[in-house]
């Protein structure tokens, strides 16, 4: 990703571009669900950005575990790119949620196991942007610990939470992907392919920017010399 | 045990961002050598003192101690410097004696009562053993200080400017301890702004300005005017001299 | 081996003594407990009776706030004269020094959650203590776990600026699952028919985050209080 040309670059935003524009003709061609009629369709967008906040969160934790134990600045540059990304991707799914159920039950958050979840993780990436924002110099490696454990806590969450909730359960629960119809399956992986798209693209940006600024650091650093 | 002959900077720099707290150090010492760090505030000492205690990683370049590199730091490594940095480590909650027999402990020393013991007794505060730290003036806590950082009698010495606050007597007895760990072939890595003090102990002086590093001629006359000369010289500095 | 844990106590028993002289951390996280409970005193007892179901979660809260107050405090002991630096100077491994820590953070939560325990039980009239042994894993299990986390991060934001807003902005987060388990298996017991085995649930997702993250803390101690 770090050696993309600008071609394969420019080839791949293209290409979200075009898979962007043309998804709301697939979503609106897609069958309505049963119960929830047109607010469900907004399940095309939810979904994918959650899976790449899932993405973004992996990424910067494995690439922090490799910044603190091989001290490579590469790795460094990737996690800030992956946590804004998880940032981003997670206030998209943290936004379409409650749309969703306002529309669909009528309250904006109940407490549903998997956006409470997001809403964790969320809070944990925003707290490692916080630090390298706030920490003053060598908050590098200190933001590449917190996403470690940021990132080993997942299974953790996931677990108490659905726990938690099952204990109180309620009657509106965001419907899981197996219980759709088979015509929502295309225009759901092309979502998920332009999302994908976009978050590699987005990614590579990002982390060529903080090249970037290394470089420029670099230069004025040898500039003094 | 591990212990090593000579202390190698080898082009070390550090860098936080686009501030240089060190650029292109290079320096070796050898047993027995008392080596001063001067420059003025900022100018990186305490990087570096830093550094080669290896708490602080280079950015570029490395250390060697002996022939083992600062990138296989280890405990034992460690078991072998003592670090005074310019705070000076010690609990104030605590009495001199159980701060001594606290890094007596840490460094594995066998009986580290009778250890504490004979180091309150080097520095002279045998008497006030037994008062909590709180209560000590400068002086005292500085003697104490330097104790606690000698106490496993290391091979490498770095001390962050431990002339700071000393009054005339404590400054003598700082010198001649000094003396002896040259006389027990340490090597005596030294950063002051205590430039008369140095001058009878040091055997090379090294200035640090911005993290740059330049070495003082070996030459004549005091100490003080040699540095004022070489700061004057910032424009043309001569390339630092190897050895 | 044995040259680890034999460090890890001697900076454990420093901090207790440490402690001993002028008990300044016990006295103060444990009057800070005490209000916190009583604000939440305030908020949810109506009418001389307390809310259903509200002494858990006030526990936790109490355990969590004061534990980050106390997580504090021992570090800016640490900072203070860069004692930090001299143990870390210690010829061992550095996560000993962790540990020695923890440890000792472990104990005075413990002597604070003894008095938080009690007074909730009194002000809330929740029946707390009908089965000792399983609040006490609860308790302890949870304490061990924010304590884990806790201390690495309190360690690795010794020498941050803004150190003291962010130590809580880093912990919480990371530290839900605890807080979510520890007042789910509280709740569990406090039941009118307790669900014991709910509570064993909860204290073994507990015991398995310690597990874990007890083993990154240590692992990650040394990278991260290297600069």
């Amino acid at each position: 990703m770090m050696a993309m040309s600008t071609r394969t670059f420019g080839g791949l935003l293209c290409v979200a571009g075009a898979m962007f524009i043309t998804a709301p003709i697939l979503i609106a061609s897609a069958p309505y669900e049963s119960t929830m009629g047109l607010v469900q369709k907004i399940f095309y967008f939810h979904v994918p950005s959650w899976i790449a906040m899932f993405l973004a969160v992996f990424i910067c934790g494995f690439s922090s575990a490799v910044y603190l134990f091989k001290e490579k600045p590469a790795a460094d540059r990737l996690a800030v790119a992956a946590a804004e990304l998880a940032v981003l991707f997670g206030l998209m799914g943290l936004v379409t949620g409650p749309l969703w159920a306002i529309k669909a039950w009528g309250v904006w958050w109940q407490w549903d196991a998997r956006l409470t979840m997001a809403l964790i993780l969320e809070l944990i990436f925003l707290a490692y942007l916080l630090l390298r924002a706030y920490g003053g110099p060598g908050s590098e490696k200190l933001s590449a610990g917190l996403a470690l454990f940021g990132m080993a806590n997942v299974p953790f969450v996931y677990i108490s939470v659905n726990v938690w909730r099952t204990i109180h359960p309620t009657t509106n629960v965001l419907p899981s992907l197996s219980s759709s119809a088979p015509g929502m399956f295309g225009p759901f992986v092309w979502c998920m392919v332009a999302f994908l798209v976009l978050f590699v693209v987005m990614l590579t940006a990002r982390v060529r920017l903080e090249e970037q600024r290394g470089r420029l650091e670099q230069l004025y650093l040898a500039l003094e010399r | 045990m591990f212990d090593f002959d000579r202390l190698t900077i080898d082009d070390v720099s550090r860098y936080y961002g686009r501030r240089r707290a060190l650029s292109h150090v290079s320096l070796t010492l050898h047993p027995g050598q008392l080596v001063a760090l001067l420059g003025p505030n900022g100018a990186g000492k305490s990087t570096l003192l830093g550094v080669v205690a290896t708490l602080i990683r280079p950015s570029v370049g490395s250390i060697h101690y002996g022939d083992h590199s600062d990138k296989e730091a280890s405990a034992g490594l460690r078991a072998q410097i003592g670090f005074l940095s310019h705070d000076l480590q010690l609990y104030a909650e605590l009495t001199a004696r159980e701060n001594l027999e606290l890094f007596a402990g840490l460094y594995g020393l066998e009986d580290p009562a009778s250890r504490a013991t004979e180091a309150l007794d080097r520095s002279g505060l045998g008497s006030r053993a037994d008062e909590v730290v709180e209560g000590y003036s400068r002086g005292m806590c500085q003697r104490l200080a330097l104790e606690r950082a000698l106490i496993h009698d290391p091979r490498l010495v770095l001390l962050d400017e431990p002339f700071t606050g000393l009054d005339e007597t404590s400054a003598q007895v700082l010198t001649n301890r000094l003396r002896c760990l040259k006389d027990a072939k340490r090597i005596v890595l030294l950063a002051t702004h205590d430039l008369d003090v140095a001058d009878g102990l040091v055997d090379r002086s090294v200035i640090l300005k911005r993290g740059r590093m330049v070495e003082l001629d070996g030459g004549s006359g005091p100490l003080r005017e040699r540095y004022r000369a070489a700061l004057r010289e910032e424009g043309s500095l001569p390339m630092p001299d190897k050895s | 081996m044995a040259n680890f844990f034999k460090i890890a106590w001697l900076v454990t028993r420093k901090d207790i003594r440490v402690e001993t002289r002028s008990w300044e951390m016990v006295s103060t996280t444990l009057f800070f407990a005490t209000s916190c409970v009583l604000v939440f005193s305030f908020a949810f007892v109506r009418e001389g009776r307390p809310i259903e179901g509200a002494a858990a979660g006030i526990v936790w809260i109490a355990v969590a706030f004061s534990g980050t107050l106390a997580l504090g405090r021992a570090f800016e002991r640490e900072r203070y004269q860069d004692a930090m630096r001299g143990l870390l100077m210690a010829p061992v491994e550095r996560a000993a020094i962790f540990l020695g820590k923890l440890l000792a953070i472990v104990l005075l939560m413990a002597v604070v959650e003894a008095v938080i325990v009690l007074f909730v039980t009194f002000t809330f009239r929740a029946p707390l203590f009908r089965f000792p042994g399983y609040l006490v894993a609860l308790l302890a299990t949870g304490t061990i776990g924010f304590a884990t986390v806790g201390t690495l991060f309190a360690a690795m934001l010794l020498r941050t600026r803004s150190r003291g807003v962010l130590l809580p902005i880093l912990l919480y987060p990371v530290t839900f699952p605890v807080l979510i388990a520890g007042v789910g298996g509280t709740v569990a017991l406090l039941q009118s028919e307790p669900n014991l085995d709910l509570v064993r649930f909860w204290t073994a997702l507990l015991v398995l985050f310690d597990a874990v993250f007890l083993t990154l803390a240590l692992w990650t101690f040394e990278p991260v209080m290297t600069e």
